[in-house]
């Protein structure tokens, strides 16, 4: 590596602060809160946005103004203010610590017991880096690889500059500005995520991981991901990070949108860890997102989860099954503890002749917490022969917490074939009592129960994720039987 | 090996035992009969430790350590076994994960790194082949679909894999046919040695038939009544527990 390359690296490491490249005063940069067309206006000029772009905004604006908050989920929080929060600059606006003893000991333990390397502990915690000479080399020889094979992988503020014509043909058509309050919300004050296309018949040699973008980590509050798999190729794309998160936005709402073109497969993964707020539940990160996959013909989406972060998650990752013989699969963890709430689950939306989809979806909860499952599988006329498998199965480490199932199916074609299956129990005394008297101590054996209970979905997760989100699990709900 | 004096234990507000003594040498089998409600099954679990269960006098004394003070797993770390009346099915749990983390966090107790995993499998095989237990159920999760007759063999199988100074054995003959019967017993008998220690708790005869207790002991209301050899067994198979 030449020294300039390295260079220009390592100023995107230390300089992740000033990431959206107005490297002049922090304070200066930051728009006045509120909401109106000069702010929509103000980020796009500042992001150096073509017209479209901006016309894009503000059309998701538009709508945005004539629609209410939603209030169908199964969540209680006061609505956050939307003219309090500053659509700009905000979400890089962290405080850099001179040394890992600053950090929160408490969050410190935590990484500490995950296994985070120190370099990264200090990463993560916003600690100034000096010098990552391994990221570096490894981020670089990740992108030569990538280039070569043609995959584009970069920041979607990037993309809007360098592939607009992709940008423009797929953003928004999977998840339309209209679709829902906060994905209007996304569509019009987005401030960057990721871009990903993968070319006709290449297959990403690995996981593509947010991770490995070290300057993009972190990119916030109204977080856009567009990834677009192109006939027969595969990706498996790997979203977040175990190491748990404080952030002082509290309302995070991101759109993720996937292309599956014909043969081709995507498999994204999530581990979700941000921020739950204390014992009260004060403080933690409000997670609203959209995510939605389209399968066009013989293509498959695979989504899989491990959600334990966040005080309320309103999450519903789905797959638009539109080509024949297309498959979405849905397989998901949700931790819920103290006083977090969670409503997720997927929806399946079969048009295809002879789509398959997969629903496997793991609540477990604890202390006061609120833990619902909500999914869809609708079998359009056009489906014939569309078939659906789900299992939700319900784990409460509580007498006090709540798991709720709202399974919604709508079979419009008779060729259908759904099946459903739904199970509650109650962490077992029992269980804990036989592991402690074969010599294993009682957070060890709460560990093994649930991480036997999770299995069927975290064997479906990346190694790299595997090792981390087993731990994270048990960490989730240390102290938390009772 | 194991002094019990004076021992009262109670669930909630109901006393089950009522000054329980009883002391078990090295190599001896004790077998503890009873009727219905007698506090066999609760003696099972004040030694184990269950949490349920209140000790409100008395003392057990295991080894030269008070092990009323211990939580269940140290207790089971010092070499106290329990084989259960009703095993517990982990969904999810192999048999052999649950079998490694049990085995490792009784060496980590005394100071000794994780077993290597030849010697762990070459266990495994050595110990399965004693209860007859074959690989299907040695991979399946722990207990889980497992019949009666398999649930009380895998005890057995971790009995033998954990080397116990103590094993507590709760009527481990219900439930079981003649020749579960024979397989489990003959596990046990494999298992006899000066150095390790028996309690079995049984409704019937039967079992000693296949499993020779050194003593019987006799519990009724909380308390030991009747202690005596072998052929005490035999004596209350004929008359009954009201005799005594």
């Amino acid at each position: 590596m030449s020294q300039t390359e390295e260079d220009k690296l390592l100023n995107q490491v230390t300089g992740k602060s000033y990431e959206f490249g107005f490297t002049t005063d922090i304070e200066s940069e930051t728009i006045a809160p509120g909401l109106n067309e000069g702010v929509i206006r103000e980020i796009s000029s500042k992001k150096n946005e073509p017209e479209w772009m901006l016309e894009w905004r503000l059309n998701a604006f538009k709508i945005w103004s004539e629609m209410e908050e939603p209030e169908w989920a199964h969540l209680e929080y006061p609505k956050p203010d939307l003219q309090a929060i500053s659509y700009y600059s905000a979400p890089k606006k962290k405080k850099e610590l001179k040394s890992l003893d600053e950090v929160d000991p408490e969050l410190r333990k935590t990484m500490e017991k995950l296994g985070i390397s120190l370099e990264e502990q200090k990463r993560l915690s916003g600690v100034a880096v000096d010098f990552v000479m391994d990221s570096v080399s490894v981020a670089t020889s990740f992108k030569d690889k990538l280039a070569e094979l043609g995959v584009i992988f970069c920041s979607l503020s990037e993309a809007v500059q360098e592939h607009p014509e992709l940008v423009k043909k797929y953003i928004g058509t999977v998840v339309p500005q209209r679709d829902n309050y906060y994905a209007a919300l996304n569509s019009a004050v987005f401030t960057d995520g990721s871009f990903c296309y993968i070319p006709k018949g290449v297959r990403c040699p690995m996981e593509l991981s947010t991770y490995f973008r070290i300057n993009e980590a972190g990119t916030g509050q109204f977080e856009r991901t567009l990834l677009v798999a192109d006939e027969g190729s595969y990706v498996s794309y790997l979203e977040g990070c175990t190491a748990p998160q404080r952030d002082e936005n509290q309302l995070h709402a991101a759109v993720v949108e996937i292309i599956s073109l014909d043969d081709a497969e995507v498999k994204y993964s999530t581990v979700q860890n941000w921020y739950p707020g204390d014992e009260e539940g004060k403080g933690g990160v409000y997670n609203f997102v959209t995510k939605r996959g389209i399968c066009h013909k013989r293509s498959k989406i695979s989504w899989t989860q491990v959600e334990t972060g966040s005080a309320v998650t309103w999450k519903y990752p789905s797959c638009i099954l539109k080509g024949d013989d297309s498959i979405g699969e849905f397989f998901s963890v949700a931790v819920t503890n103290n006083m977090q709430q969670a409503d997720t689950g997927t929806k399946m939306i079969h048009l295809g002749k002879r789509s398959r989809s997969t629903i496997i979806s793991k609540g477990i909860s604890a202390g006061k917490s609120q833990n619902s499952y909500r999914g869809l599988v609708k079998i359009n006329p056009g489906a014939t022969n569309a078939r659906n498998f789900s299992v939700c199965d319900s784990l409460l480490m509580s007498s006090t917490c709540g798991a709720h199932t709202y399974p919604y199916i709508e079979a419009n074609n008779p060729t259908a074939k759904i099946e459903h299956e739904a199970t509650t129990s109650k962490i077992g005394e029992d269980q804990i009592f036989y592991c402690q008297q074969r010599g294993i101590e009682e957070e060890e054996a709460i560990g093994l129960i649930v991480k036997g209970y999770a299995k069927e979905v975290l064997n479906k997760l990346p190694m790299e994720f595997a090792v981390e989100a087993q731990k994270l699990l048990t960490i989730s709900l240390e102290g938390s039987v009772g | 090996m194991l002094k019990i004096k004076n021992l009262h234990a109670q669930v909630g507000d109901t006393k089950i035992l009522n000054g329980l003594n009883l002391e078990v040498g090295p190599g001896e089998v004790h077998a503890i009969m009873g009727p219905n409600g007698s506090g066999k099954s609760t003696l099972a679990s004040v030694l184990s430790g269950r949490e349920a269960y209140e000790v409100t006098e008395g003392s057990v004394d295991f080894d030269g350590v008070d092990v009323l003070d211990m939580d269940a797993s140290d207790r089971a770390r010092e070499g106290l076994f329990l084989a259960f009346q009703y095993p517990v099915e982990i969904p999810g749990v192999s048999n052999m994960n649950f079998m490694k983390a049990a085995i490792n966090g009784k060496r980590a107790h005394s100071g000794l790194d994780p077993i290597k995993g030849t010697d762990f499998l070459q266990k495994v095989k050595e110990c399965a082949s004693l209860v007859e237990l074959d690989g299907r159920l040695r991979d399946r999760s722990v207990n889980e679909g497992f019949s009666g007759g398999e649930k009380k063999r895998n005890e057995i199988f971790q009995m033998a894999m954990l080397e116990p100074k103590l094993a507590v054995l709760d009527e481990t003959d219900s439930g079981l046919d003649i020749d579960a019967l024979r397989v489990v017993s003959q596990g046990v008998n494999a298992m006899r040695s000066d150095e390790r220690s028996f309690i079995v708790i049984t409704h019937y005869q039967r079992l000693l038939d296949h499993i020779v207790p050194d003593y019987v002991h006799v519990l009724s209301e909380g308390q030991i009544v009747k202690s005596g050899g072998k052929e005490l067994a035999l004596e209350l198979e004929e008359k009954g527990y009201d005799w005594i």
